[in-house]
């Protein structure tokens, strides 16, 4: 019973990676630009749910707007910064990236302060199932599972079945003859950078009442996010969905049977199949 | 005042004379230089500001001067980064010249700090990092401590759990400094008062996916849980174990870092908590309230025990100056001061030990509605065992 529990456990926290290491996967492999800064979208989808949630008392208001919001910036930042990069050294994306996450953090103590934040369970989904006599499970981490998996099914389904899709993956393989075939490039690049900026965001602002708001929350996620992204494959959806259930796997067992070493249990991971796929688990050689 | 050309000739060298005086002719007109290393951005930037704002409080409240001296301030941010701490440090003891250090809330990087502050033989108050070797194998004279050891907040809860009929607890903690040796405390506390076994669960810092871990302690199902966890993480977790239904069936305990300065993001869900640390709501002394209300009225928000420990860590600076009125070449008299101190705290009067570290009341609070409220003295007056300390 309790092993059935840990699976789900494992799933569950695999399917809240993949809504975040989605959208990075996706702007690594199309835009070939390595995006430091989208932890920090994590955190700011996060703190504009904790914000707009306090203003209107309403969570259901607060998620699409802040996703919405977070949508902006990207589009934003991709037209006056990121655009400058697709032709440069990697070294000046991590740069350019890294001094973001710095830029956000600031922004974040300036408009919201350094303490710690919560926000409050929706009512309707404030409550637990009792699994055994001293377990209940909380039923909106069950609403998130749900709502990752629709999130992976319209992915799947827009990139492997809409037009929009395979202009994406012909952008993905080739972007001067898909430019060529007529394929706008910059504003495809532009809707992947803000739809991949937006799906962090949007996983910072579901996960926000199961998580603590706070300070350096993004930097915690980005790290891991990154690994998903090699163990996957760059680009490939396909590939980072099989990488965070295995993380989630890998990470919920190592706790339970070696706590001592938890933390490397993730890494190993990570090790052993670079060892033996090193394009990841998504692309083929 | 218009500035000639002669007059700023005139002036500058004046200005210049006088940095080539030698130095003890100026002697006490000169300002004591106080070096600040603190986090003030990152996850611990809000203590590192509870902290600086309660050392100026506490050198305000004297006309910002000790020992008849005016104090100048110099501050580096620490960032929490240990890898930074010896060159942060000698930014202050080496460029600025600073008389004391203050610093910091990071064990890690109070670490790097006091290997620097032996070096130079650099007076230093450490006023949160609660590493037990700073008051024990690393101990020196000129280091001191106004906050605790990791070890002094989770000792009394030991005994407190195991009066109550506990035997079989699950300790929780993130996996580096702080949390092990808080377990530590706690289980010396527990197995000396008639706890049974303790066993121990860990997640790395600063990981805050608990589920798998709750499900692990709803399936060994022990008498109680005691946990290590502060900040965001802490946050976290009262909410992970009070969703996962585990407040009903197995009583959480803690030491007090749990529910500081996150009932407000924790909602319900902390009500009636029990935790052990050396500060408390409701105190109801003279002197917390004056601190209170002083604190509140320079700062624009209420102190907590982060604060307080900045406070002390002025106190303490104060009571050493005071007996020499300033004479920092009194190196001697000034520790021999502060060994001696007795620190009128707004957490209750308190000592030093040999060790350097305050010998102190640790108090049993019980959370009710925002507060960490005062249940009663969990361990009176009581000392680091400083092990390793040759002082």
């Amino acid at each position: 019973m309790f092993y059935l529990i840990q699976l789900l456990n494992a799933v569950q926290y695999g399917l809240l990676l993949f809504l975040l290491s989605s959208g990075l996967t996706l702007i690594f492999g199309i835009m070939g630009v390595i995006n430091l800064a989208h932890g920090s979208f994590y955190m700011v989808g996060a703190y504009l749910t904790y914000w707009l949630s306090k203003m209107t008392g309403s969570l259901w208001f607060a998620i699409p707007i802040g996703t919405a919001i977070a949508f902006a910036i990207g589009l934003l930042l991709e037209t006056t910064i990121i655009r400058r990069l697709y032709r440069r050294d990697h070294l000046y994306q991590v740069l350019l990236t890294f001094g973001l996450i710095l830029v956000f953090e600031e922004l974040r103590s300036i408009f919201f302060g350094d303490e710690v934040h919560g926000v409050a369970v929706p009512e309707v989904l404030n409550f637990s199932i009792p699994l055994t006599e001293t377990l209940s499970y909380p039923v909106y981490r069950l609403f998130i599972t749900a709502v990752c998996l629709a999130i992976a099914a319209l992915l799947y389904f827009v990139i492997h079945k809409t037009r929009a899709g395979m202009m994406i993956r012909a952008g993905n393989s080739n972007p001067e003859m898909a430019s060529a075939l007529g394929v706008n490039i910059p504003l495809l690049f532009a809707a992947v950078f803000a739809v991949g900026i937006a799906l962090a965001a949007f996983a910072g602002a579901i996960a926000a009442p199961v998580t603590s708001v706070a300070p350096g929350m993004g930097n915690q996620v980005l790290i891991v996010c990154l690994v998903v992204v090699v163990i996957g494959g760059i680009g490939s959806i396909n590939g980072a969905m099989i990488a965070s259930l295995l993380i989630g796997l890998a990470d919920t067992l190592g706790k339970i049977l070696a706590p001592e070493y938890s933390g490397v249990a993730v890494y190993l991971l990570m090790a052993a199949i670079l060892l033996w796929r090193p394009q990841g688990l998504g692309n083929k050689s | 005042m218009k500035v000639t050309r002669r007059k700023f000739l005139a002036q500058a060298s004046l200005l210049s004379a006088g940095t080539l005086l030698p130095k003890f002719a100026l002697g006490q007109a000169q300002k004591i230089r106080v070096g600040l290393m603190l986090p003030y951005t990152g996850t611990f930037a809000q203590l590192g500001t509870a902290i600086t704002n309660g050392f100026k409080l506490a050198v305000n409240e004297r006309g910002g001067k000790l020992g008849g001296r005016e104090l100048e301030y110099f501050t580096v941010d620490d960032e929490s980064e240990p890898s930074k701490a010896p060159e942060n440090t000698n930014k202050l003891v080496q460029r600025d010249k600073v008389d004391v250090l203050v610093g910091t809330v990071h064990s890690g990087v109070v670490m790097g700090m006091i290997k620097i502050a032996k070096e130079t033989n650099t007076l230093m108050i450490v006023p949160n990092a609660g590493l037990d070797a700073a008051t024990g194998a690393l101990c020196a004279t000129n280091i001191f401590r106004t906050s605790f050891s990791n070890w002094q907040p989770s000792y009394p809860m030991g005994k407190i759990m195991a009066d109550r009929g506990i035997r079989n607890v699950i300790s929780l903690a993130w996996k580096y400094g702080a949390g092990e040796e808080a377990v530590a405390g706690f289980t010396e506390g527990f197995i000396k008062a008639g706890g049974k076994s303790v066993r121990g669960l860990w997640i790395p810092f600063p990981n805050t996916e608990f589920q798998a871990l709750l499900t692990e302690i709803a399936a060994l199902k022990p008498d109680a849980v005691f946990v290590f966890f502060a900040g965001g993480g802490a946050a976290k977790f009262i909410k992970d174990y009070a969703a996962a239904g585990l407040r009903k069936t197995i009583p959480l305990y803690s030491s007090g870092f749990l529910t500081d300065g996150i009932l407000d993001a924790v909602g319900n869900d902390a009500e009636g908590l029990e935790t052990t640390l050396h500060y408390a709501d409701g105190l109801n002394s003279k002197k917390d309230k004056e601190f209170r209300a002083a604190y509140a009225k320079a700062h624009k928000s209420e102190p907590d025990v982060y604060a307080v420990q900045g406070y002390d860590a002025g106190l303490l600076l104060a009571t050493g100056l005071d007996a020499v009125k300033g004479d920092l070449t009194k190196r001697k008299e000034i520790i021999a001061a502060m060994e001696k101190a007795k620190i009128d705290s707004p957490r209750g009067a308190w000592t030093m030990s040999k060790a350097h570290n305050p010998i102190q009341d640790i108090y049993l609070r019980k959370v009710v509605g925002k507060e960490n409220r005062l249940v009663s003295i969990a361990h009176k007056a009581l000392a680091d065992p400083a092990r390793g300390c040759k002082l």
